[in-house]
């Protein structure tokens, strides 16, 4: 009686046509704090600073000293395990501190800039003429290696490896996400060129997920794939299980579409030049648009005179799903290129909360009336809003998680650390941030990323 | 509400470890967060959380079980005063079947929460609200003259056994609300069937006293057919407490016999759409248990050797706890299958198998608790199937 199982379950959530996904699971959070595609003054940044917490996989090692003179591209810290690994300072100036924190463990290497930025000269490079191997030196050599990750176990690449595939998703769709449009408005062409390096290093393809009339739909060298519905459909990590999924033993590699831009900058100009733009979001904010900065700034450069108010507020480094928490003196994420300042809401006490109707509250489920008005923006605290439980609610996850997985099971394989099953499952296809709108949906307000980021860690230990 | 917080936060370290009344932590513990939501801000993950929690997953189910709480509380002063033949209007009649209901939710309700709030002290643990639901479950199962020392003994059994011994809410293998009916069941089987059980003829704190009329009976209707012989077949009517025939839309209103909250189709089905609704049940699961007890109806009218294999599809569903059971037990969502094609296959399981017990077991006329206790045993092992199925996707496309 059970046979017909297997058959029942097929994947009905997508199709690909065309190289058009549709992904029709997920969810769209309507956050109140958008900003438009305007470019607002930036404050100046007293320091920079490699933060290597920002990073998955690697075991630094500093080997800047304080007190000494850097470049822009000079390296400040290297990967212990795989010393080829360099991170390099974003600005030039005095290397003015290497905080630790417990047990030694470096905190952050803070640089001093100069007024003027001094370059490390990388020499231009046209990328057609260059090898996959010299490619890869370039990169290396010039500190744009982090910016590619691999999966499985959603760590810096191993450089030694050759990937099956590359995977952009060029576009973003998390809350009050930037637009990548606007971003990458006048750099297409590093944009083509960080595309055109990525593809020389893999044998396979280098696939670019859009939305239609994206404006870098027409990038050369490369496989476009349309992506239409709801978050997470900018997620890389849903993108390839709907493109080509990882088997166990393949390795793909991905790089954020701002990065990318970064890369094809370090062959059209011959220089590591970490400029990027940040966008400014969140309801608790009194401007908002994209500042154009620096990778490792002070998140006071960013949002220093935009902010509602000093307390009872949460500043996140990326979006309120992935993003991490930051104080006015902490620095830019390596990946991020969004700053979301929410209310914390610690200081409100509901009374009720549960059997209120709630109608400013936003809920994925239908038990409260948001699913009425779908138009409306909320302001969401970060409150948890409800005790930690047990898995009791089911399909909850399903139905924001739009691959081929069972969230559920592979939540409970992780949990338990059973090798085998979490391989069954899937383990090596997913990243943390594809269970983001799964711990936001949870009724049992379970640490979903966290049981992921630990389980991966743990698996990369054993594996290696 | 300014100053209830401010008493709390008050009295608040007296609950704490070291404080005078460090024993009763779980206890403040579970007022607070029920009077307010914690404050507690997210430290790892996602920054903003959905405003549902399993309080109020929890409060849904209870709401969508008021209607036909309230209209079992009335048909129990309903069916008594057919039995002792009196009319004191529609208010008394609610009065009379409201305190004989309301002692019996006391005592699940403290028995549970007893041992719960005990458990949640032990183990430093917050209390959970899952026996909020099982609590008001139980005296709607059974039937109204269970003593109230039984349905206490039979609570504890379950919650300690049913659940706390598997780690508490989220970890049951059974509901927790049915292992107590069956506990029940075969501990104390001569409290639990018959006709003697299910219409109080007694007074209740002295409302409603007075003589059982001639002719009267208490079976149910599901004891009826079970008891009816084969030479009734064709014959056979179902009747209630007077003898006057009952059709398919009194089942459907629910002013029959019966255990005091499942009588009512309709009340049930007011439940059922308002957890529709909300989501918090599955339509799936629910869909199927129907779709399962209608088919193997019909498979036995098809027989049609016996009263009970006789009966028409629509009848078995709105006669005894069918209704209740497809709609707040078998979408419990910790017993029941979790994945999405499991739960077609585990509701219509349900429903099969209850119709199968109602016709084939001739110990018990009702196959509903059963089949759901069952089914619980074999919710994981279809959902093992079901992962198996992605799990075996999964590796074929290595070989491809």
């Amino acid at each position: 009686m059970f046979t017909f199982a297997g058959k029942l379950h097929i994947n009905n959530f997508s199709c690909i046509m065309a190289n058009v996904i549709k992904i029709k699971k997920g969810l769209d959070i309507n956050l109140k704090g958008k900003a438009s595609d305007v470019l607002l003054n930036g404050g100046k940044s007293e320091s920079y600073a490699i933060v290597p917490d920002y990073y998955n996989g690697i075991l630094p090692k500093v080997v800047a000293k304080v007190g000494e003179k850097v470049k822009a591209g000079s390296v400040l810290m290297i990967d212990k395990n795989r010393p080829e690994i360099k991170f390099v300072s974003p600005v030039s100036g005095e290397v003015t501190a290497v905080n630790r924190g417990e047990k030694r463990k470096v905190l952050s290497i803070v640089v001093k800039p100069d007024a003027q930025i001094e370059y490390e000269e990388f020499g231009k490079k046209n990328v057609a003429s260059l090898k996959g191997e010299e490619v890869k030196e370039a990169l290396l050599n010039a500190g744009m290696w982090p910016f590619i990750k691999q999966r499985p176990y959603d760590i810096i690449a191993a450089p030694l490896d050759t990937p099956r595939d590359i995977f952009v998703s060029a576009f973003y769709s998390a809350p009050l996400a930037p637009n990548f449009d606007f971003i990458v408005k006048g750099q297409e062409a590093d944009f083509q060129t960080g595309l055109d390096a990525l593809a020389k290093l893999t044998n396979g393809k280098v696939y670019v997920g859009v939305r239609s009339g994206s404006a870098v739909k027409g990038m050369k060298g490369v496989e476009i794939v349309e992506v239409e519905g709801p978050h997470p459909a900018a997620n890389v990590g849903v993108q390839i299980n709907h493109i080509k999924p990882i088997n166990k033993g393949e390795v793909v590699w991905t790089v954020n579409p701002a990065d990318v831009i970064v890369i094809g900058r370090l062959f059209n100009k011959g220089v590591a030049d970490f400029s990027r733009m940040v966008v400014i979001t969140g309801s608790e904010t009194t401007e908002r648009g994209y500042v154009k900065t620096i990778s490792g700034c002070t998140i006071k450069s960013l949002v220093s005179g935009k902010v509602l108010g000093q307390e009872h507020i949460r500043i996140i480094s990326g979006n309120v799903l992935t993003g991490t928490k930051v104080n006015m003196d902490d620095y830019l994420g390596a990946y991020d290129n969004q700053i979301t300042v929410i209310p914390e809401g610690d200081e409100t006490h509901e009374f009720l909360g549960f059997a209120m109707p709630r109608f400013n509250q936003f809920s994925a489920s239908h038990s409260y009336f948001s699913w009425l008005c779908s138009n409306k923006e909320y302001v969401i605290d970060a409150r948890i809003k409800g005790g930690r439980r047990a898995m009791i609610m089911s399909n909850e996850y399903d139905k924001v998680f739009p691959m081929d997985i069972y969230p559920e099971y592979l939540l409970k394989a992780i949990i338990a650390f059973d090798i085998d099953k979490m391989e069954n499952l899937g383990i090596y296809e997913v990243a943390p941030e594809d269970f983001a709108l799964c711990e936001f949906v949870d009724t049992s307000k379970i640490e979903l990323q966290k049981i992921v980021r630990d389980g991966l860690n743990l698996l990369y230990k054993e594996m290696n | 509400m300014k100053a209830l917080r401010n008493y709390l936060d008050k009295i608040k370290p007296n609950f704490e470890e070291g404080g005078k009344l460090a024993m009763f932590r779980s206890v403040f513990d579970g007022f607070e967060t029920f009077l307010f939501v914690p404050n507690e801000t997210s430290k790892t993950g996602v920054h903003i959380h959905d405003c549902i929690d399993s309080k109020r997953a929890m409060t849904v189910v209870i709401i969508a079980l008021l209607p036909a709480l309230l209209f079992g509380m009335y048909n129990v002063g309903y069916q008594h005063n057919l039995a002792i033949g009196a009319d004191p209007g529609f208010l008394m009649t609610f009065i009379f079947g409201f305190l004989a209901v309301l002692p019996k939710i006391v005592v699940s309700y403290v028995v549970g929460l007893g041992i719960e709030f005990a458990v949640a002290q032990v183990k430093k643990e917050e209390i959970q609200e899952g026996f909020l639901v099982s609590g008001i479950l139980i005296p709607m199962i059974v039937p109204v003259d269970t003593p109230l020392w039984m349905i206490a003994v039979a609570t504890a059994f379950a919650v300690v056994f049913a659940k706390e011994v598997f780690g508490g809410t989220g970890y049951n293998i059974f509901n927790v609300a049915l292992v107590t009916r069956a506990f029940l069941f075969f501990a104390y089987p001569a409290a639990m069937s018959g006709d003697q059980v299910f219409v109080r003829t007694a007074d209740t704190f002295g409302i409603g006293a007075g003589q059982v009329v001639d002719g009267f009976s208490g079976a149910t209707p599901l004891g009826q057919v079970a008891i009816a012989g084969k030479e009734m077949i064709g014959s056979f009517q179902a009747v209630d407490v007077l003898g006057n025939p009952i059709s398919t839309w009194d089942a459907f209103l629910g002013l029959i016999p019966g255990s005091i909250g499942e009588t009512s189709v309709l009340a049930i089905l007011i439940g059922a759409i308002i957890l529709l609704v909300t989501g918090i049940a599955s339509w799936k699961t629910m869909v199927s248990v129907f779709v399962g007890g209608a088919f193997m109806s019909l498979i036995f009218n098809m027989i049609g050797s016996t009263v009970v294999m006789c009966v028409s599809p629509l009848d078995h569903l709105f006669l005894g706890g069918f209704a209740f059971g497809a709609v707040f037990m078998a979408t419990d969502p910790v017993t029941s299958a979790r994945t999405e094609t499991g739960k077609y296959i585990y509701g219509f399981l349900v429903g099969a198998m209850a119709i199968i017990i109602r016709a084939l077991n001739p110990g018990y006329p009702e196959g509903m608790m059963l089949a759901i206790l069952l089914m619980n045993v074999f919710a994981p092992l279809i959902d093992y199937y079901v992962v198996e199925a992605n799990i075996s996707r999964r590796l074929k496309r290595v070989i491809k």
